[in-house]
């Protein structure tokens, strides 16, 4: 049954390549949007929605090659990343609509910059990641 | 859910990274699985099942939560 350890071996290590790709694609295509948007082609409309498809359409290949990658990883690490995966998008609504709602009461002096909300789910699934792996050794 | 495999592994003379290759899984899988602390699945129990040819409930003890 090694044939199988070596397949999934394969398998996993072409599904976190395409994952790889993918995000630097959508991460490329985020900085054109923003930075094309704003500085290269502010009037230009049609360029504008463009590059605002074609980065919705890199995010959803790049959601795709997320999943292959959880498909070819093993049951206990299926179970670590979802675990992870659902504490984090529990925590990222509950803190969010607090975080929005602190803002529009006026109890928060700066704006809720939707980077602090992308930046609390990295640390959050990493660190719920890190002692879901603790807890299974 | 008890189980023997540590056992059925050294009587074998098979360490944990072997045993994972063998049934396709990771090294920490086999260690949480003889730990007691993941209940492995059908597929994954049958394989087991297999290698050390004993049936599954000769590895596997169930106990009601």
């Amino acid at each position: 049954m090694n044939a199988l350890h070596e397949k999934r071996q394969a398998q996993r290590q072409i599904a976190t390549r395409k994952l790889g790709m993918w995000t630097a694609a959508w991460l490329i295509s985020q900085a054109i949007v923003v930075f094309g948007g704003s500085l290269a082609w502010p009037e230009a409309t049609s360029l504008k929605v463009l590059s605002i498809g074609l980065n919705i359409a890199l995010g959803l290949m790049m959601i795709g090659a997320n999943r292959n990658l959880i498909k070819s990883l093993d049951e206990l690490e299926r179970q670590q990343q979802l675990e992870s995966m659902g504490i984090t998008l529990g925590l990222t609504l509950v803190v969010g609509l607090a975080f929005s709602s602190l803002h529009i009461i006026k109890l928060m002096p700066f704006d809720a910059e939707i980077s602090y909300l992308v930046m609390f789910m990295g640390i959050t699934y990493l660190v719920t990641l890190a002692i879901n792996k603790k807890r299974f050794q | 859910m008890k189980n023997r495999i540590r056992d059925l592994r050294s009587a074998k003379d098979l360490t944990q990274e072997d045993l994972a290759k063998e049934i396709g899984v990771s090294r920490q899988t086999i260690n949480a699985i003889e730990k007691g602390k993941f209940d492995p699945s059908l597929p994954t129990a049958f394989r087991l099942s297999l290698l050390f040819e004993t049936p599954i409930e000769g590895i596997f003890e169930f106990e009601e939560a």
